[in-house]
C-alpha cells in the first residue's frame, strides 16, 4: 500500500521533471535557433549569478564570523530573521528594495538632500542586488553552522597556544571555510540561475534579461514554442551542469545547530575586533531590516482601501498554498518512506528528488505548456498548475527535513517496534508521527510560503480574471499604483509568514520531540 | 524452551554457530569477547539477522522464518526501550497492544505491572522525568506483561551504576522467576552470570557453546573463558 504510494509519488516526480524536459527537447528541433539576444540572456544569466554568488558569501562570511564571536540583546532575533528571506515571496522583497534603493526611496532622498547623484537599482546591479538580499542571509547562516561546527576544544587549545585572531584564521577557520564555502558558492550561483521574478521586475531589455525571462517572453508574448523550447533545453543544461557540480563538491545541510549561541574564544577582545564585527553587524542588519520595514510602514495605511480584486486573488493564492502544501505532504511522506525502506531503488529515488532542486520552474512550464495545449487551453487550470509545480519544486527542501526525521526514528525504535509486533499504520500512528509531525509541519509550512509568494509558473499560465496575488502585486507595481501596491504587499508578506507560521508551530505544538 | 537447531549465522567474513537447547524457566548467561558475536546471537534469535542455516525452536515452535513480531519473544535493548514521546502507561500498554487499544481490564494489568517494579501511580509520566534506573523499570514492566516465554536481553542495565545494576538483576530475577520464561542476558561483565546464578552460555571462536552450570563454569574456567577473565 505504502509502496505502491511511494512509487507512484516517484512516478509523478520523474513525469513531471524528466517527462517535461523530453517533451521540451522533442519540441526543441526544427528551425529555431538561438539568436544574438539570446545568447546575450545566457551571459547575462551566468554573470550575474557569478557575481550575486560571489558577492552574497563575500560578504556573509565576515558577517557569519561577528555572529559566532559575539554575544550581544537581539542576537537570537537576528538569526532567526535570517532565514526570513527564504520564504519571502520574491515581488514583496522586490517592493522593499525599491522603497529603499529605488527612484524615490529613502537613500536616493538622503542623497539628494547632500546633492549627490541618484543612483538606478534597474538592470544589472538591481538584479544582483536583489539576489545578495535573498542569499545573503541563507549564506551567512550556513557559514554560522560550520563555525559552530569547530570544536570548542579547538579554540581553548588555540588560546592556550597564544594564537591572535590572524592565527586563528589561519589554523582554524580558513581550513573550516575551505570546506563549507565551495558547497554554499554552487547553492547559491543555482539559486540565482532559475531568477525569474528578479529578473522580470528589475532587469528586463536586451541588456538584463535572464534565460527564464526569456523562456516566459517567447511562451507568452511571442507564442514561438519552438524558440521556449530551445531556450528551456539551453536552461535545463545550465542547471545541470551546477547541480551536478553542487552535488560533487558537497551538499550544505539546512540543519539547526550550534546556532543557539555564540563560540567562546579570547581572540576577539580587541577594539578593533569589536568595531569591525559592529560596524558588519549593523549594516547586515540594516540591509536585511529596512526593506521589510518599509514595506510594513508603505503598506499599512493602504490595507484597509484595497480594491477587491486583491482580496479575491488573495483567497486564491491561499487555496493555491495549501493545496501546494497538501501535495507535498501526500507525495514526500510516501516517496521518503520508499527511499528509505527499498534497499535496492531508495537511492536512485533520492538522488532524482533532489534533481528537482536543478528544475527550473519555467522548465517545468514550458513542458507542461507543451504537454496540455493540445487538449486544454493551459490557463483555465493554471491555479492546480501552479499547486502542482511549486508541490515538486519544494520536495527537495521537505524531503531534506522529513528524511532524516524519519530515519532517527527509525533508527531508534524501529527494532523495539518491530519486536512488539507495531507494524503498518500502527507503527506510522504510534511511533513515527508524533516524532516526525515537527519536520512535515516544516515542510508544508515552507512548500505554504513558497508557493503563496510564486510569481513563475503562475505569470506563464494565469488569465487576468484568475491572477494569484503576487501577479495582481506585479500588475499594481506596473501600473504605478504604488498606494496600492505596497498595501498588497503587505497582505502577501503576512499571509505568506502567517501561513509557515501556523504549519510550522502547528507541527512542533504539543510535539514529542 | 529454546532450542537452536544446527544455527549458523554468516555475516561477511564472520560466522557463528550455535547447536543447544535451554530449558523453560532457565535464566542464562552469554559471555564472550568483544565481537564475540553475542549480539549478533540475541539478533537472529529474534528475528533480526537471518540465520543462513539450521532452525531456531522456542515454545515448540519452528521460528526460523518467523517475523520479530511474530516470534514468542520479547527483547530489553541497552538503552532505547521507551519511546519518548508516550507516557510511561502507554509505553507498558504496547506490550499488550500494538496499536494501543486496551480494555479498562487491561489497563488494570498495565497497572499492576508498574506497581511491581516499583513505579506505581506514574502512568502518566514521560520517561524523560525518570532516573535510569527507573526506565530501565518501566521497560522490565512491559516484558512482564507481555510475559512471553523467552526474554532476551542485550547488555540491559550497562548504563547504570554497580549498585542499580545489582538491585536490577535482582528485581529481575525476582519478577522473572516467579514466571516460567526463559532469560538470556548478553553482559560483559562475569558478576552479571554468577549473580543470575544459573547457567552460562560462553561464546568463543565463532561457536556459542552449549549452557553449563555458572558455578561450575567459573570454578573451573577452559582456556577461553581464562583468556577472557584476564
Amino acid at each position: 500500500m505504502l509502496r505502491v504510494a511511494g512509487f507512484t509519488a516517484a512516478g509523478l516526480l520523474a513525469l513531471l521533471t524528466l517527462g517535461t524536459l523530453v517533451v521540451v527537447a522533442l519540441h526543441a528541433g526544427g528551425t529555431a535557433r538561438l539568436i544574438v539576444s539570446d545568447w546575450a540572456a545566457i551571459r547575462f544569466t551566468l554573470t550575474q549569478a557569478v557575481v550575486s554568488a560571489v558577492l552574497s558569501v563575500g560578504i556573509a562570511i565576515p558577517m557569519a564570523r561577528a555572529l559566532s564571536r559575539r554575544q550581544f540583546v537581539g542576537r537570537g532575533l537576528l538569526i532567526t530573521l535570517l532565514g526570513a528571506p527564504f520564504i519571502l515571496p520574491v515581488i514583496v522583497a522586490v517592493l522593499g528594495l525599491l522603497a529603499v534603493f529605488g527612484r524615490t526611496g529613502i537613500l536616493n532622498q538622503f542623497l539628494g538632500f547632500w546633492g549627490a547623484a541618484p543612483i538606478s537599482i534597474y538592470g544589472f546591479s538591481g538584479v544582483v542586488l536583489a539576489h545578495v538580499f535573498f542569499n545573503l542571509p541563507l549564506a551567512t547562516r550556513l557559514i554560522l553552522q560550520g563555525w559552530g561546527r569547530v570544536p570548542a576544544e579547538r579554540f581553548r587549545l588555540a588560546a592556550q597556544l597564544g594564537m591572535g585572531s590572524s592565527a586563528i584564521f589561519r589554523h582554524l577557520e580558513w581550513p573550516m571555510l575551505r570546506t563549507v564555502v565551495p558547497g554554499i558558492l554552487v547553492t547559491v550561483f543555482l539559486l540565482c540561475l532559475t531568477s525569474f521574478a528578479v529578473a522580470l521586475t528589475l532587469g528586463g531589455g536586451p541588456k538584463a534579461t535572464t534565460v527564464e525571462l526569456a523562456i516566459y517572453q517567447a511562451l507568452r508574448f511571442d507564442f514561438d514554442l519552438p524558440k521556449a523550447a530551445l531556450l528551456a533545453m539551453a536552461q535545463f543544461g545550465l542547471c545541470a551542469i551546477a547541480a551536478f557540480v553542487a552535488w560533487s563538491v558537497a551538499r550544505p545541510e539546512v540543519r539547526d545547530i550550534a546556532l543557539d549561541r555564540p563560540v567562546d574564544r579570547w581572540d576577539s577582545a580587541a577594539l578593533s575586533a569589536r568595531l569591525g564585527d559592529f560596524l558588519v553587524l549593523s549594516l547586515g542588519a540594516a540591509f536585511l531590516i529596512l526593506p521589510l520595514a518599509m514595506i510594513s510602514l508603505n503598506g499599512l495605511p493602504h490595507l484597509l482601501d484595497l480594491p477587491q480584486s486583491v482580496f479575491s486573488a488573495a483567497i486564491r493564492s491561499v487555496i493555491v498554498a495549501l493545496s501546494a502544501a497538501g501535495l507535498t505532504v501526500f507525495l514526500g511522506l510516501p516517496l521518503a518512506f520508499t527511499i528509505i525502506r527499498s534497499r535496492r531503488v531508495g537511492g536512485l529515488i533520492e538522488a532524482s528528488a533532489y534533481l528537482a532542486l536543478a528544475a527550473s520552474p519555467m522548465v517545468m512550464g514550458t513542458g507542461l505548456f507543451l504537454l496540455l495545449f493540445a487538449w486544454i487551453n493551459p490557463a483555465e487550470i493554471a491555479l492546480p498548475l501552479t499547486a502542482l509545480v511549486n508541490a515538486t519544486l519544494s520536495l527537495p527542501f521537505c524531503l531534506r527535513a522529513i528524511l532524516p526525521a524519519i530515519r532517527t526514528v527509525e533508527g531508534r525504535y524501529g527494532r523495539l517496534a518491530q519486536s512488539m509486533g507495531v507494524t503498518g499504520f500502527g507503527y506510522f500512528r504510534l511511533i513515527l508521527w508524533p516524532n516526525i509531525r515537527p519536520a512535515v509541519g516544516f515542510s508544508a509550512g515552507l512548500t505554504a510560503a513558497l508557493s503563496m509568494g510564486d510569481l513563475g509558473v503562475v505569470a506563464l499560465f494565469a488569465d487576468p480574471d484568475q491572477a494569484t496575488l503576487p501577479l495582481v502585486l506585479y500588475r499594481l507595481m506596473s501600473a504605478y499604483k504604488i498606494g496600492a501596491a505596497s498595501g498588497a504587499g503587505l497582505l502577501l508578506l503576512g499571509l505568506s509568514l502567517g501561513l509557515f507560521w501556523i504549519f510550522d508551530r502547528g507541527g512542533r505544538l504539543n510535539a514529542a520531540t | 524452551m529454546l532450542q537452536l537447531d544446527n544455527v549458523v549465522i554468516r555475516q561477511q567474513d564472520f560466522s557463528l554457530r550455535a547447536n543447544w537447547s535451554v530449558n523453560a524457566g532457565r535464566k542464562v548467561a552469554i559471555i564472550g569477547p568483544s565481537g564475540g558475536g553475542k549480539s549478533t546471537l540475541l539478533a537472529a534469535i529474534a528475528g533480526f539477522v537471518a540465520v543462513s542455516d539450521g532452525r531456531i525452536i522456542a515454545d515448540s515452535r519452528d521460528i526460523t522464518a518467523l517475523p520479530p513480531g511474530a516470534r514468542p519473544i520479547s527483547l530489553l535493548f541497552q538503552d532505547h526501550n521507551l519511546f519518548a514521546h508516550l507516557s510511561l502507561g502507554d509505553n507498558v500498554a504496547l506490550g499488550l497492544s500494538p496499536r494501543l487499544k486496551l480494555s479498562p481490564d487491561q489497563w488494570r494489568k498495565v497497572s499492576e505491572s508498574l506497581a511491581t517494579v516499583g513505579l506505581e501511580g506514574m502512568e502518566a509520566r514521560k520517561p524523560a522525568t525518570l532516573s535510569g534506573g527507573q526506565q530501565s523499570r518501566a521497560a522490565l514492566a512491559r516484558i512482564l506483561l507481555m510475559s512471553r516465554p523467552v526474554v532476551l536481553m542485550d547488555e540491559p542495565f550497562s548504563a547504570l551504576g554497580p549498585a542499580m545494576k545489582a538491585e536490577m538483576l535482582d528485581l529481575v530475577m525476582k519478577t522473572l522467576g516467579q514466571t516460567k520464561a526463559t532469560l538470556l542476558m548478553v553482559t560483559h561483565d562475569p558478576n552479571d552470570a554468577i549473580r543470575l546464578g544459573d547457567q552460562t552460555i560462553l561464546l568463543d571462536d565463532g561457536v556459542a557453546n552449549a549452557p553449563v552450570d555458572t558455578q561450575t563454569l567459573f570454578a573451573d574456567p577452559p582456556a577461553a573463558l581464562k583468556a577472557y577473565l584476564g
